[in-house]
């Protein structure tokens, strides 16, 4: 049994195609906190202590947003700069999120050849999200694959998006019961609906 | 004198009792009121015959509630349910008449008793209907609002069919019956213009339809104003019956019928300022009125001729609720009503009504009907009647909760408009409205300033006139279906007792509401109010934010300074409000003042020129590191 918290971080949540359907799901999901972050804080007021504190009641961290010009969405980015504190999770002291697991939930609008590292060397999805890994690591915790949607925009047109739904929430089930395949960071680059591994016992 | 009071005494006793009790039972009031009127009429025979001319005076109730069904409808509203009004009203009557027509011919009545018959009882209860359907809240859903369209239909056709009735005027019966009177309900009235040719008189009830829409539009506003300013809420009221009186004395001087003609009324005022006001003020008259009329439906059933002819009058029951039901279910297929809409409609509109009643007398004075045909006619309306409420509750708890499983599943997912009431239309208010407005909800303002609301009608802001601590007041403008109530006025006692009053009625609204200072708050906390705001504290610290500009102090950590300043001051009320007593000035309650020197002791200190505790919260989170990340 893992704890697991999943910020939510979508400014423009009346023209989300699929993100508020992905946020419904998991915040149905039993066991798992959910939060969204600008419902919480509407004008970027963040309560460091009270999100520090939520930090340390959890063993998962998922930060499930859009792709904004290749990054998080800004309130999610004031979120790192305020919380992620010089000796709270870095630096002498800053051990309090060490061992936890970090997982990118991204949704992104342009198709798969748009982020794909082969086409374009230089600016692969892994790439782009590289400073958040970073980040991360830097607090150490583990960057598990992002769970990615490209496509977006049309993601409803062409069903795909009711299966990525569907996958979100067996994945949260999976980080929630510590089903999942312990050596996919280092082995996956991306999990998407089409391929979520689980560890050996699922599979039995 | 005695013998009034004791009869009042009787009808009143009867009401309060049974509706108490039908209600507690979940059974509606109505139901309530003909079991009261059935217990001290033929039961226990405490009323006698006086019900008959109580009836004729209480039927004025439907004529007030149909003033009030118009005031609830936009003149819009109207013209958009004409196909529903003409199509499913028209076909209902010409049809369920048809039908029972050729049933009566059937078994073998004379073809001329059947049609009268027939026509009579293709009539339904206005009151019973549209009481219920306004006590569940479904007057406003489609089968509601089907129903009303057949029963506004029937209202109109009441008068062809006055004026057909004699013309089947039977031989045999003409004798026995000319020494009475030969007046009727209509008839009579219009008497005065029986001698005109026809273009007169259709031109004088087109002038008197004409007058009411006219009078309604241009002169009964400044004539509301004029009496809103004297401030005397008696002369009000007396202004809101005088209206509805005026107007039915009016359409019966020229033959139409009252009801309509204060519908038309209503319809007309349902835009003016003075709406909730006059519901408010007409509603008790009408409930009361309703009240009596139901009773005298219960206390006029004749029980041993009831029991004589049992069988009888209960097939014919049967009979006709069954074709009336049969008819509209049809109709409501038609004309494409869904699932438990359509059964409301089959079911709801199917008893034969108080028209009947009426009808019936004017058919045995014109001979048309030998009175122990209409006797039966008689029983058999006040049954149907008697059941509706029986098969309302039927089906609440057989019908709609089959269908409402499956609308549960594909409720949509964009929120649904709000019902927003707001109180008070000063600087306050204003701006709170023209935001809600703006995104596209639709809010009920109320003001007692009549000249204030009449200013901002003419600037496009939908505002009423009434004051908003009365009760009732807050009943008409929909304080229970309201989702959100906005207290905007400045005055705190009334203030308090909105908040109230409004959280007793309706425990899951949400009451956001002004405050002058910190003890308001903590009084309107106590009275249930959510979301409290202090009506100058934000403007205070934007003013203090633009001083503190001023000194030279960087704009975002001014916004910083801020937003730590109004989160301390928050947080302390939040602590404060349980320490705080009404009957102790705060200087004389040592725990409050002890607990503000504690809490505010941060931002003070930081006042004072020991800023530390302070300036570590605005700059928390933007502190370089002392070692390089990542090393």
């Amino acid at each position: 049994m893992s704890r697991v918290l999943v910020l939510f971080a979508h400014p423009g949540q009346r023209h989300s195609r699929v993100n508020l359907a992905m946020a419904k799901a998991a915040s149905s999901v039993a066991d798992v906190t959910f939060a969204d972050l600008y419902a919480e804080y509407p004008t970027f007021g963040i309560d460091i202590d009270i999100e520090q504190k939520r930090l340390l009641a959890h063993d998962t961290v998922v930060f499930q947003f859009p792709l904004y010009w290749y990054s998080t969405p800004s309130l999610l980015k004031e979120w790192q700069d305020l919380v992620l504190e010089y000796g709270f999770s870095y630096g002498p002291g800053g051990d309090k999120l060490q061992g936890k697991k970090f997982l990118a939930v991204v949704t992104a609008g342009g198709r798969p050849a748009a982020y794909d590292a082969d086409v374009n060397r230089m600016h692969g999805l892994r790439t782009l999200l590289s400073p958040l890994q970073r980040s991360v690591e830097v607090c150490g915790m583990t960057f598990l694959p992002p769970f990615v949607l490209f496509g977006a925009i049309d993601a409803n047109s062409d069903g795909r998006a009711p299966r990525h739904i569907l996958a979100y929430r067996s994945l949260l089930e999976a980080l929630r019961d510590d089903r999942l395949d312990p050596a996919i960071p280092s082995r996956e680059n991306f999990l998407d609906y089409s391929h979520i591994p689980m560890g050996k016992e699922m599979e039995a | 004198m005695n013998g009034f009071l004791f009869q009042a005494f009787i009808y009143l006793l009867a009401a309060v009792v049974a509706v108490l009790i039908a209600k507690r039972l979940g059974l509606g009031s109505v139901l309530g009121y003909l079991i009261a009127g059935v217990v001290i009429g033929p039961l226990l025979h405490l009323v006698g015959n006086e019900t008959e001319d109580l009836q004729t005076f209480a039927e004025f109730g439907v004529v007030m509630m149909l003033f009030l069904v118009g005031l609830e409808l936009q003149p819009r509203t109207l013209w958009d349910m004409r196909t529903r009004l003409l199509g499913l009203g028209g076909l209902q009557v010409l049809v369920t008449g048809g039908v029972l027509t050729l049933l009566g011919i059937a078994v073998g009545v004379p073809w001329d008793v059947s049609m009268v018959a027939g026509f009579v009882l293709s009539m339904s209860s206005t009151a019973i209907v549209l009481q219920t359907l306004g006590e569940k809240g479904l007057l406003k859903s489609d089968g509601g609002q089907s129903c009303f369209s057949v029963l506004l239909f029937q209202d109109i056709s009441v008068i062809p069919i006055l004026a057909v009735i004699p013309l089947l005027a039977r031989p045999e019966l003409i004798a026995s019956q000319s020494a009475s009177h030969s007046g009727g309900h209509a008839s009579q009235a219009a008497d005065w213009m029986s001698g005109m040719p026809g273009w007169e008189v259709t031109l004088i009830t087109v002038a008197a339809v004409g007058f009411v829409v006219v009078a309604g539009n241009y002169l009964s506003r400044p004539f509301f104003r004029i009496i809103a300013a004297s401030k005397l809420r008696e002369v009000f009221t007396a202004a809101g019956l005088l209206l509805v009186i005026a107007i039915a004395l009016l359409m019966t001087l020229v033959g139409l019928s009252p009801a309509l003609g204060t519908f038309l009324a209503g319809v007309v005022l349902a835009n003016s300022e003075f709406r909730h006001e006059l519901e408010s003020d007409i509603e008790p008259f009408k409930g009361l009125l309703l009240g009596l009329f139901f009773i005298t439906v219960g206390a006029s059933v004749n029980f041993t001729l009831l029991w004589d002819q049992l069988p009888l009058v209960a097939a014919l029951t049967a009979a006709v609720m069954a074709t009336k039901a049969a008819v509209l279910y049809g109709l409501g297929r038609m004309f494409k009503l869904q699932g438990a809409d359509r059964w409301l409609f089959a079911l709801g509109v199917a008893q034969a009504g108080e028209f009947g009643f009426v009808l019936l007398s004017f058919t045995v004075q014109s001979a048309v009907l030998a009175e122990s045909i209409a006797a039966i006619l008689l029983l058999v309306i006040a049954l149907s009647m008697m059941l509706t409420p029986v098969l309302f509750i039927l089906l609440d708890k057989l019908i709609i909760p089959r269908f409402n499983r499956v609308e549960g599943k594909q409720s949509d997912e964009i929120p649904e408009q709000a019902h927003i009431i707001i109180a008070g239309l000063g600087r306050f208010g204003q701006v709170i409205n023209r935001i809600l407005v703006a995104n596209g909800h639709k809010t009920v303002v109320l003001d007692y300033r009549a000249d204030i609301v009449d200013g901002l009608r003419k600037m496009g802001m939908r505002s009423f006139f009434g004051d908003a601590s009365r009760p009732d007041l807050l009943h008409s403008a929909g304080l229970r279906e309201a989702k959100v109530l906005v207290v905007a006025i400045d005055d705190m006692p009334r203030a308090l007792e909105i908040v109230k009053h409004a959280r007793r009625e309706n425990s899951s609204l949400h009451i956001v509401a002004r405050a002058r200072d910190r003890a308001d708050v903590y009084r309107l906390y106590q009275a249930g109010a959510t979301d409290i705001v202090r009506e100058v504290f934000d403007s205070s610290v934007r003013a203090a934010g633009y001083a503190l500009s001023a000194t030279g102090m960087h704009p975002y950590d001014v916004e910083k300074s801020k937003n730590v300043f109004v989160q301390h001051d928050r947080a302390g009320l939040r602590q404060l409000a349980p320490l705080w007593r009404e009957d102790i000035p705060v200087f004389d309650n040592p725990e409050y003042v002890a607990k503000v020197k504690e809490i505010t002791g941060a931002i003070e200190d930081a006042m004072l020129g020991n800023r530390g505790a302070f300036l570590d919260e605005l700059d928390r989170g933007w502190t370089p590191p002392t070692a390089p990340a990542g090393s």
